[in-house]
């Protein structure tokens, strides 16, 4: 069997204002006639480089050399009329981001129709009635009515099932697919990487994967190639990789993925309740246009919690589910609709602006995108001693300045790096200068809004093992807020499942893993992806059917109890099943 | 641990610097932005010390010598005007000492104006954009209806209210340049209060007045740069505009703007009255332009 693509000595090569930058070091690869290849790396590893250096799109600023051949043909160098035939014909790519990959002013059907008019030349009628059944394969309801779409009024899963089909329609050899599902919720995910294994199965379609997720890789890889720095530090079939990996590297990655048996120290001190939320709603209304009524949107519908010192309770849910929304509130960064919120025994509503503002030093959070919560124009020194003048403005500058210090030392910075600013670096440093930021003022509770989503598997670890230091040490509460339930399950006592603004289950940690009583919660567990390939392969999954339903339609809370349907305005209510263990009403 | 105190003590020398240090130094290397700023001081001392560097006054008639080339004058003229650098305008006053002066109404202009609109439009707008809703609502209004009344009616009001009045001209000036500079900034604002940085900022108890002066003001510094190095010479020619008219500086006083507006006259016959002032005003417009353009990298940290 000859090779479909085989890559050998590929170099590439970046001219920085600061200098060469050599992304990819030598690196070589085969991928035969309809099997699926797996490329990890974290981020900077070259991954996406090596296959846009392949098929000659690279930056402007970009070289690469060495041999790339699809079926024999050397295509490196080649003229971009014959790439051209080769791109979104024989081979099509899948990229991360499919809002920006799609173009916003053109009409769903009229993107997935191009490719087929500009490389089969196929008339307007049959490339319509081709679209279809492909959307349809993609299992995207009401295609004929999608095809009229704009891009934007499409949901996330729903657009990268777009790019699929867009990159299926023209029946190609090879698919590259760059960190297709990593925007995604898990159980899109799901469904995503159903539809690949599908394409792979039924049409034979060679499929580059890659992924910096080995979760995601162990479901979908018939062989493995491990990244780093550029150079391929590993390659072998899934299972050797993943059961007996060789490089110290590859084991550094297996090892940094958050395992099922690690839990946090139980909690010792039951005491009062630092925090008390009841019945808490916050409701935005959406404008549709200058005449039409305004819609509410109720994106916390009715919330109540309680968090003791040295707690961590683990928020989770998929995008929209109005976890953010909900840590703001507690945090009195949102003006809320309705409920109460109780900071040791104080009824937050009752306190004014002012006294707001001195309570935060017992309340910090911590955000998900590391470079974007800090001041790009501030050095990183001022950014982590600002809440710390803010709140105690009597503190001479000299002792500002130790404590800036110790803390930055406590989180794993230099001191020395006070003038850094954030641009400079990483995104793990980043997120430490913000840990420092919030833990500086020595808060009772410290609120992780996706704290480490945005980072590296191993830095993520790091940073997931620092914030349980810290709480080791100060006795902190956290609210854990993620979309990973592994993390979620890391860190937290107690893990509380967001559907749609309302709870659907809130159990201890072990509890809610060993036994989901939801079938919300069950889809999500079931939708996570195992860095175990046997496991993958074997799993059925519960794959929850289409996407989100909308939060604006008032039947949508009834989603998981149909019999309900006619009672409008019926919330499910929340019912004891276990000792603290409370699950929602559902069929 | 003992390693960590080590690095602990060497550090302890590393001084915090603020955002403004950074930008300072990065300016001072900027070589065309301290170019610029050389060659505006040079003019900038030019023009207060312009009584002491010629024989001559500004107002000083000499109808003997009309509209006379300089005697270095490399084309053939009608006339030479020996002692007069610059030669003479068409009654027969010294050019240079003319220009110098110039200089001085069209650079406190230039700048004052600028100054003012820059602080009022900035702040203003910067805190509209800010706080927002109906706040934002309500100041934006007051700017509309200060941008629709008309210029020239709005400074003949002034100067009948106030009598005729070198300061007015400031005031006339800066009470309109604001208006766009406050609208700049406010649509900025609109979009960096948005980010991150600024929740993070109010989480961390910062108050309000703070956030707009330590975050929202840096981050806007950008396109106000850039609008800035175009408000002077508008500012300069707006000016030179109200002059002609009758409403601005009065002879025998001038500007650049009159100077050039004169010399633009005589273009023909006597070129230099168009050249000299013009050739300043060039080259301070174009040192402004790179001075603004280094303030904006300089305050820019990705930039290196």
């Amino acid at each position: 069997m000859s090779a479909l693509l085989e890559i050998s000595d590929l170099d590439v090569r970046f001219d920085l204002p600061d200098g060469e930058v050599h992304a990819v070091k030598n690196a070589g690869l085969i991928i035969n006639p309809g099997e699926c290849l797996g490329v990890v790396g974290e981020s900077g590893s070259g991954k996406s480089q090596l296959f846009l250096a392949a098929f000659g799109l690279l930056a402007a600023n970009g070289r690469a050399s060495g041999s790339v051949k699809y079926r024999g043909e050397e295509i490196l160098g080649t003229s971009p009329q014959r790439l051209n035939m080769l791109r979104g014909s024989a081979v099509t790519m899948i990229f991360q981001d499919p809002l920006t990959s799609l173009t916003p002013h053109m009409k769903v059907g009229a993107q997935i129709t191009e490719a087929l008019r500009l490389h089969r030349n196929v008339p307007h009628t049959e490339a319509e009635k081709q679209a279809r059944a492909m959307l349809d394969y993609v299992r995207i309801p009401e295609s004929a009515r999608r095809l009229n779409q704009y891009p934007h009024e499409l949901s996330g899963g729903m657009r990268q099932r777009v790019m699929i089909a867009m990159a299926t329609i023209t029946g190609p050899d090879l698919i590259i697919a760059d960190e297709p599902t990593t925007a995604l919720d898990v159980t899109v995910q799901a469904q995503i990487l159903e539809i690949l294994r599908n394409l792979k199965d039924e049409k034979h379609t060679a499929i580059a994967m890659v992924s910096h997720d080995m979760g995601v890789i162990a479901g979908i890889a018939d062989r493995v190639q491990v990244m780093r720095h550029g150079e391929i530090v590993e390659s072998g079939g899934a299972d050797e990789i993943f059961y007996a990996p060789r490089h110290a590297y590859t084991r550094m990655l297996l090892d940094a993925i958050p395992k099922a048996d690690e839990s946090p120290s139980p909690v010792t001190d039951i005491g009062a309740p630092l925090l008390t939320v009841d019945d808490l709603k916050v409701s935005f209304p959406i404008k549709n246009g200058l005449f039409a009524p305004a819609q509410t949107l109720r994106a916390v519908d009715g919330i109540s919690f309680t968090l003791h010192q040295g707690e961590t309770l683990g928020v989770v849910g998929e995008s929209g589910c109005g976890k953010s929304t909900l840590a703001r509130a507690v945090l009195q960064l949102l003006p809320k609709t309705g409920g109460r919120v109780v900071w040791l025994g104080r009824d937050l509503d009752a306190q004014t602006q002012s006294d707001i503002r001195r309570l935060r030093e017992d309340f910090q959070i911590v955000f998900q995108d590391p470079l974007a919560s800090l001041d790009p124009r501030m050095p990183i020194g001022v950014s982590i001693a600002e809440p710390l003048k803010a709140l105690e403005p009597q503190l001479r500058r000299e002792t500002v300045r130790q404590r800036v210090r110790a803390m930055m030392q406590r989180v794993g910075l230099e001191p020395g790096w006070i003038n850094r600013y954030p641009h400079e670096l990483s995104g793990g440093q980043n997120q430490r200068v913000g840990l420092a930021r919030a833990m500086i003022v020595g808060p009772k509770m410290l609120v992780c809004d996706e704290a480490v989503s945005a980072l590296d598997v191993s830095i993520q670890a790091q940073i997931v093992a620092l914030i349980r230091n810290l709480q080791a040490e100060t006795g902190l509460a956290l609210i854990f807020i993620s979309h990973d339930l592994s993390v979620v399950r890391r860190l937290s006592h107690r893990v509380m499942v967001l559907y749609l603004g309302r709870v659907v289950e809130l159990a201890p940690s072990a509890a809610l893993y060993a036994d989901p009583r939801h079938p919300y919660t069950r889809a999500l567990l079931s939708a996570i992806p195992t860095p175990d390939p046997r496991i993958e392969r074997a799993k059925t999954r519960l794959l929850l059917t289409g996407d989100l339903p909308s939060p604006l339609d008032p039947r949508a809370q009834l989603t998981f109890l149909k019999s309900r349907l006619g009672e409008p305005g019926y919330r499910p209510k929340l019912e004891q099943v276990a000792p603290q263990h409370f699950v929602a009403e559902h069929d | 641990m003992i390693a960590t105190g080590q690095t602990l003590k060497a550090v302890e020398e590393v001084q915090g610097r603020s955002l403004w240090v950074d930008a300072r130094r990065r300016l001072l290397r900027n070589r065309a932005a301290m170019a610029g700023i050389v060659i505006l001081a040079l003019i900038a001392a030019l023009a207060l010390l312009a009584p002491l560097l010629s024989p001559f006054a500004y107002n000083e008639v000499n109808y003997d010598i009309i509209a006379c080339a300089p005697n270095w004058w490399p084309v053939e003229a009608a006339c030479r005007a020996p002692g007069h650098l610059f030669g003479t305008d068409s009654v027969g006053r010294d050019l240079f000492v003319r220009v110098l002066f110039g200089a001085r109404v069209s650079l406190a202009v230039g700048l004052v104006a600028t100054a003012v609109s820059l602080l009022i439009g900035v702040l203003y707008g910067a805190t509209a954009g800010y706080l927002g809703g109906r706040v934002d609502a309500l100041m934006m209004r007051v700017v509309d209806i200060l941008y629709s009344l008309p210029f020239v009616f709005f400074v003949i009001i002034l100067m009948v209210l106030f009598d005729r009045n070198f300061i007015l001209l400031f005031v006339a000036i800066g009470a309109v340049e604001w208006l766009t500079m406050a609208r700049i900034v406010r649509g900025q604002t609109l979009s960096i209060k948005q980010k991150e940085f600024i929740e993070a900022a109010r989480a961390g108890g910062v108050s309000p007045f703070a956030i707009i002066t330590r975050h929202v003001i840096p981050n806007v510094v950008g396109p106000v740069m850039v609008y800035v190095t175009l408000t002077v010479p508008g500012v300069i020619l707006t000016e030179s505009f109200l002059s002609f008219l009758g409403l601005g500086i009065q002879e025998p006083l001038t500007s650049w703007g009159v100077l050039i507006s004169d010399g633009a006259d005589q273009m023909e016959t006597a070129p230099w009255m168009l050249l000299f002032p013009a050739v300043f005003m060039a080259v301070t417009l174009f040192c402004f332009n790179y001075v603004g353009d280094g303030l904006r990298d300089a305050l820019d940290p990705k930039d290196r």
